[in-house]
């Protein structure tokens, strides 16, 4: 019997994946969560054709309808021809950005609420389209490009978020978690009571997680390209890089995390803290640019950030690795950091 | 038993000590075990007990005092000390999520050598459960599979901490007959256990350990011969006001001792067929009525009675 069955370091993977596995809430949470999330914010934010803007020419006079004809030569406006109080009921209820009423011989007027932008954008349309009808002509030639161009989407801006989401979800949750479930069991004491080494214990975590992540990953940036043709610029050494130096990181701050506690109470709310403002904070959902310029160095120095900002450039940009460096060396300053303290004052018991 | 010393003890404890603040959990305890023998730790909740086996398992640091396992040190030979001891903790939750035979796995591949899963299994009598969830398991079958976890390595010496603590009776007897069997190998046997029956059923010998010192020591015959009394009596009387005084309940006839106790007397007696009717015609004297009235044999728990005046279990 000289197999791998009996080598220590993997029955003790073996067994991460049994536990993981065996635990259909967080298959979801890992897998299922991020792609619903994509597909519900891709959904949300969608790129949608320009929207036609709804007017109303009065009808009473003569020269209601060759207005309304005028009007309906730009495609981008909708004409309706309504009697006055109508008009007015459909303007006060918001079905018409703008009212064209004939005025006097040659004039004509618009009614409309000036605070509201679509309702400005009307008066333009409507004045250039009328404006036209009455002879005028341009001054000076002008051409029109219209770009969609895939990358500069939300969908391409927040995929790599959720991707770096996910990397510290299962970073430091699948470690933390677990190890503390493990000590509340008195388990770890009982696995430190036999021959076990250590150092494969906790390898076991790494490689685990190593292992599902690269799952993880290839399962949400595989349904963001099929389902949103999401760009994926950068190599795949370097995106996988980046995945990696990321999930260490990360499980070095989730062993950190882990190290002390004895109660799920107590590991959850240090988990909750020093994640939540990375969610906040790291460019996840929106850009972290948003924030203050006085806190930016702060933002920038979290591991999320890096992360985040890491993924963007290669998948969007293709930057290579040369180009990521500063983002990680950030990243390999948390993960021997924290391994690091994590090692020296983990409780074993 | 060992390749590599042959020590006259498997355990040898001296001077240990060991304190949590101000509270000194062991406070000079000695103790020597020979090879092959089963030795019993017993005590109340809280007398050093667990605190005393941990150390001895390598688990914590002593403030003093010398350890000695297999003739093997902690702080020389952890490594080999580790692959030759089996642990049964006191309330290891395995992982849930595995089955019976993974979990026997798992702890087998930590070994260098040791004894097959399967035969494991079977021993602590498993087979039907091999591969069913360990979180499906009675708290039986869970003690049994944390015992074929301590002994999958094949140990030269097996600790085990309050084995049956929690356990149905039934259960309780199935876990002896386990330990019985594996005494049997020869192999030796370190327990804590504040159960008097499991200590006087399993242990060739037992240290009665109070307030972190050994009280009292001895086989179990032994300890309950010093008692000098073969019974107990213990009684209670009728109404809030009644009471006796201890010289004259020491001055009947064939009893030993006496002394009050959870509400009632206490009395240890040689001859039981003597010192019931002296009890009775006592408290016919002076118009006192029972309320309660037991006897039994003289147990180890009398014998931590009459050292400490407490009881060992409800503290």
């Amino acid at each position: 019997m000289s197999d791998t069955s009996d080598n220590s370091l993997w029955q003790l993977i073996t067994v991460r994946f049994k536990e993981y596995t065996r635990e259909p809430e967080a298959l979801f949470w890992s897998f299922g969560f991020p792609i619903l999330l994509a597909i519900g914010l891709g959904i949300a934010f969608r790129t949608k054709p320009a929207d036609v803007v709804h007017v109303a020419v009065v009808t009473g006079g003569p020269r209601s309808t060759p207005l309304a004809d005028a009007l309906k030569r730009d495609s981008g406006l909708a004409v309706a021809l309504l009697a006055p109080d109508s008009a007015a009921a459909a303007l006060r209820t918001g079905r018409v950005a703008l009212v064209v009423a004939p005025d006097g011989i040659d004039g004509v007027q618009y009614q409309y609420d000036d605070t509201r932008p679509d309702a400005r954008n009307a008066r333009l349309m409507v004045n250039d389209a009328v404006q036209r009808g009455a002879g005028r002509s341009d001054r000076l030639p002008v051409a029109e490009r219209h770009i969609h161009e895939r990358g500069s989407r939300y969908i391409d801006f927040v995929v790599p978020g959720l991707l770096g989401m996910t990397i510290m979800g299962g970073g430091i949750w699948g470690l933390g978690f677990s190890i503390v479930d493990q000590r509340r069991r008195n388990l770890l004491k009982r696995l430190v009571a036999t021959p076990m080494s250590r150092a494969q214990y906790l390898a076991s975590y790494v490689i685990s997680r190593l292992v599902l992540l690269a799952l993880e990953a290839g399962v949400l940036l595989g349904a963001a390209a099929a389902l949103f043709g999401v760009p994926m610029r950068g190599s795949f050494v370097t995106i996988t890089t980046i995945v990696i130096v990321s999930a260490l990181a990360f499980g070095g701050i989730g062993l950190l995390i882990a190290s002390r506690s004895k109660t799920i109470e107590g590991v959850s709310g240090l988990m909750n803290l020093s994640m939540l403002p990375m969610w906040v904070l790291s460019g996840v959902f929106f850009s972290s640019e948003n924030f203050p310029q006085a806190v930016q160095p702060f933002i920038k120095a979290l591991p999320l950030t890096a992360t985040n900002d890491a993924l963007r450039a290669s998948l969007l940009r293709g930057v290579s690795l040369p180009g990521l460096l500063p983002q990680l060396a950030i990243l390999m300053t948390w993960m021997v950091v924290c391994f690091g303290i994590a090692l020296k004052i983990f409780r074993w018991r | 038993m060992s390749d590599l010393s042959n020590p006259k003890y498997a355990l040898f404890v001296r001077d240990l000590r060991k304190h949590y603040g101000t509270v000194r959990a062991v406070d000079g305890l000695d103790l020597a075990v020979a090879p092959g023998e089963c030795f019993g730790l017993l005590g109340p909740n809280g007398a050093g007990k667990t605190t005393t086996i941990e150390i001895c398992e390598g688990l914590l640091a002593p403030d003093s005092g010398d350890v000695e396992l297999l003739g093997l040190r902690w702080d020389r030979e952890e490594r080999q000390l580790r692959e030759r001891l089996g642990i049964q903790l006191q309330e290891t939750q395995l992982a849930d999520k595995l089955t019976v035979a993974e979990t026997v796995r798992l702890f087998r591949s930590f070994y260098a050598k040791g004894r097959s899963v399967d035969d494991v299994i079977a021993l602590v009598q498993l087979e039907e459960k091999r591969d069913g969830r360990v979180g499906k398991l009675s708290g039986g079958q869970k003690q049994r599979l944390a015992l074929a976890c301590a002994i999958v390595g094949d140990p030269d010496l097996l600790f085990l901490d309050e084995p049956t603590t929690g356990l149905d009776p039934q259960s309780r007897r199935q876990l002896w007959s386990l330990i019985t069997e594996f005494k049997a190998l020869g192999r030796t046997i370190m327990l804590t256990t504040h159960y008097m029956d499991e200590a006087e059923m399993l242990c060739d010998r037992v240290a009665i350990v109070d307030h972190g010192k050994v009280i009292a020591l001895g086989t179990p015959e032994h300890l309950i011969r010093s008692l000098g009394a073969e019974h107990v009596i213990d009684f209670a009387l009728l109404g809030e006001s009644a009471s006796l005084d201890e010289p004259t309940l020491r001055g009947l006839d064939g009893v030993l001792s006496a002394r009050p106790l959870a509400g009632g007397y206490e009395l240890q007696v040689g001859a039981l067929h003597r010192a019931v009717p002296a009890l009775l015609s006592l408290l016919s004297q002076r118009g006192l009525e029972l309320s309660r009235l037991a006897t039994h044999s003289a147990t180890l728990e009398d014998v931590f009675v009459s050292l400490t005046g407490r009881q060992l279990r409800d503290e």
